[in-house]
């Protein structure tokens, strides 16, 4: 028995199909937000201005989702120099949700040795996360961002 | 003789034959499995399943959580209707533990009428808040709000006390040690809405109230012990996903439709649902504002997380509270470190578990949205929020694809 549909009409639907297929994968990708593919995820940065060089170091070495988490944030001058004496507030969100931290976390106490404990980290979601630290001290304010992918 | 040769070496034959059939069509089966799901699928499904819940940790809050005899009078707690205003009401009035511990019904019908919808109880010890809006920080504080209040069980803390002390002294003293004097107590008297059985209250002495108010807390304590117990059970996702990962071959009870198996794809891809039904209780224990509609059969206005995070900040049986067994500022991290400002509270509400949810129909925090479909609808069109700003933004689903989604929510059973 032959089809009855023409070698045209198959053509054209299958160039259909592929278009729709690219259509659905197109709108797929849109709705997931992909993270730009250029982040730079290193835990040890350098805040805005260039007055101090931070790093981040969570419980382990990967970040849970959903709980709370302690993590130690060492800050120093770009000279290596050790900043104990600092006010610094930490924000942070996920930039393509449009929302902010699930809690409210505060460096607690200053641990010595440019150390200082953040409390009350909490992560509710995967994806990409900024965890964003204003510090001011004698060295002048700046503020530094880390990226995470969850 | 012969013919039975021929038939065992046509047998033999047949059977090397399938080895390798065998094999071709494992490593098939294996292949097709691995095109389904991306490794990065494979982690989210895993994350998703009940098989990763870790195990219920203590309340430091609540030192009689664990104790099997605090959950056996935590139970008869619950189902006595004793413990109300009117005797008609009880815990299991709306938590109807043959309805997944809810009550199918938009508002919650105690001793009036409620303003929200009842939550399911199951895994529920597992979260950091209770309630829509998270108004408590324990499972043993969220016990004691219906309690008093005037449209749920309608009664009082003296009242309660008295009930421990006429019907359950002996079951109470043996977990919680001896009850106070209470014989010259009033009947009702409670910092309740009633304007008689308050001033009865505000008449105590401060000692007195306290005295009270410890048999009151230790109440909410036995209920959240047997509550604790009330954990969910595998469902036919879970036995999917288990065998998926597993690479075994699926069995009657863990096939998902392909259908079934879309919507989940859908679920944790285009449609972003595990965004906030995240974790195997399909939760992520936090606050969303989503658009929801107001209710027509509510009056007042309702903010959610606003108003919430207030009161379980102030709360009388917080974590923090004299009445509370923790013993660090660590045991209360979350209300610690709890946001309790800014625009993203303005009518947030708790993300609900996902498990179980076909039989939970109608939905949201006063049960706007009729069915599954409504929902998934809803989530699509992504409206603008009545109040505050919604983290929704439009799916862009078609139809089928809406319909598989449900059809995925259904194997959550």
């Amino acid at each position: 028995m032959r089809s009855s549909i023409s070698p045209s009409t198959r053509v054209t639907s299958y160039l259909l199909a592929a278009a729709v297929v690219a259509a659905s994968l197109l709108s797929g990708c849109m709705m997931m937000a992909k993270a730009p593919s250029d982040l730079d995820y290193s835990r040890t940065r350098t805040s805005r201005s260039h007055r101090y060089v931070a790093t981040i170091r969570p419980d382990g070495d990967s970040i849970p989702k959903g709980k709370l988490q302690r993590w130690t944030l060492h800050l120093e001058t770009t000279s290596g120099v050790p900043v104990d004496s600092a006010t610094i507030a930490v924000d942070g969100g996920m930039p393509q949700h449009g929302h902010g931290l699930p809690t409210k976390p505060r460096v607690t106490r200053a641990l010595g040795h440019g150390d200082h404990l953040v409390e009350g980290m909490k992560f509710n979601m995967g994806g990409w996360w900024v965890v964003k630290f204003r510090v001011a001290s004698a060295q002048g304010a700046d503020s530094v961002v880390f990226n995470l992918s969850l | 003789m012969r013919a039975q040769r021929v038939l065992f070496e046509l047998g033999t034959c047949v059977a090397l034959a399938m080895v390798p059939l065998g094999a071709a069509l494992t490593g098939r089966a294996e292949q097709r499995r691995a095109e389904r799901w991306s490794a990065d699928e494979r982690a989210t499904l895993r994350s998703l399943s009940l098989a990763s819940l870790e195990p219920l940790a203590p309340d430091p809050s609540n030192r009689y959580g664990d104790d099997p005899r605090a959950a056996a009078l935590g139970e008869q707690l619950f189902f006595d209707t004793k413990l109300s205003g009117n005797g008609k009401v009880s815990c299991a009035t709306c938590h109807v533990p043959d309805r997944e511990f809810q009550d199918g019904t938009p508002l919650a019908h105690g001793v009036g009428t409620t303003a929200r919808r009842t939550m399911p109880i199951a895994g529920t010890a597992h979260g950091a808040w209770f309630f829509w809006d998270g108004r408590t920080d324990s499972q043993w504080a969220q016990a004691l709000g219906p309690l008093e209040s005037a449209v749920e069980h309608g009664g009082t803390r003296t009242q309660y006390a008295h009930v421990v002390d006429a019907h359950y002294r002996a079951a109470y003293e043996a977990v919680f040690g001896p009850l106070p004097e209470l014989d010259d107590l009033p009947a009702q008297a409670g910092p309740v809405a009633d304007s008689a059985w308050r001033a009865a209250w505000v008449a105590l002495p401060a000692a007195r109230q306290g005295d009270v108010s410890r048999v009151y807390a230790n109440l909410g304590k036995a209920i959240a012990a047997y509550e604790r117990r009330l954990q969910f059970a595998p469902t036919r996702f879970d036995r999917y996903v288990d065998a998926e990962l597993a690479g075994r071959p699926h069995d009657s009870t863990s096939t998902l439709t392909a259908d079934e198996v879309s919507g989940l794809k859908l679920f944790v891809g285009k449609a972003s649902c595990v965004n906030c039904h995240n974790g195997p209780r399909m939760t992520d224990d936090h606050f969303h504002n989503t658009a929801v509609p107001v209710s027509p059969l509510v009056a007042a206005v309702d903010s959610g997380r606003t108003v919430g995070v207030r009161q379980a900040v102030a709360g009388e049986f917080a974590c923090t509270s004299r009445y509370s067994d923790a013993t660090s500022e660590d045991d209360c991290a979350e209300l610690r470190f709890a946001t309790t400002e800014g625009e993203e509270l303005v009518r947030a509400y708790k993300t609900p578990s996902l498990r179980g949810v076909a039989d939970r129909a109608p939905y949201m925090h006063a049960g706007q949205l009729a069915t599954l479909g409504d929902v998934i609808a809803h989530y699509d069109r992504a409206p603008e929020s009545p109040m505050g700003h919604s983290e929704l933004k439009p799916l862009e689903l078609t139809e089928k694809e809406r319909r598989q989604i449900e059809a995925f929510l259904r194997t959550l059973r």
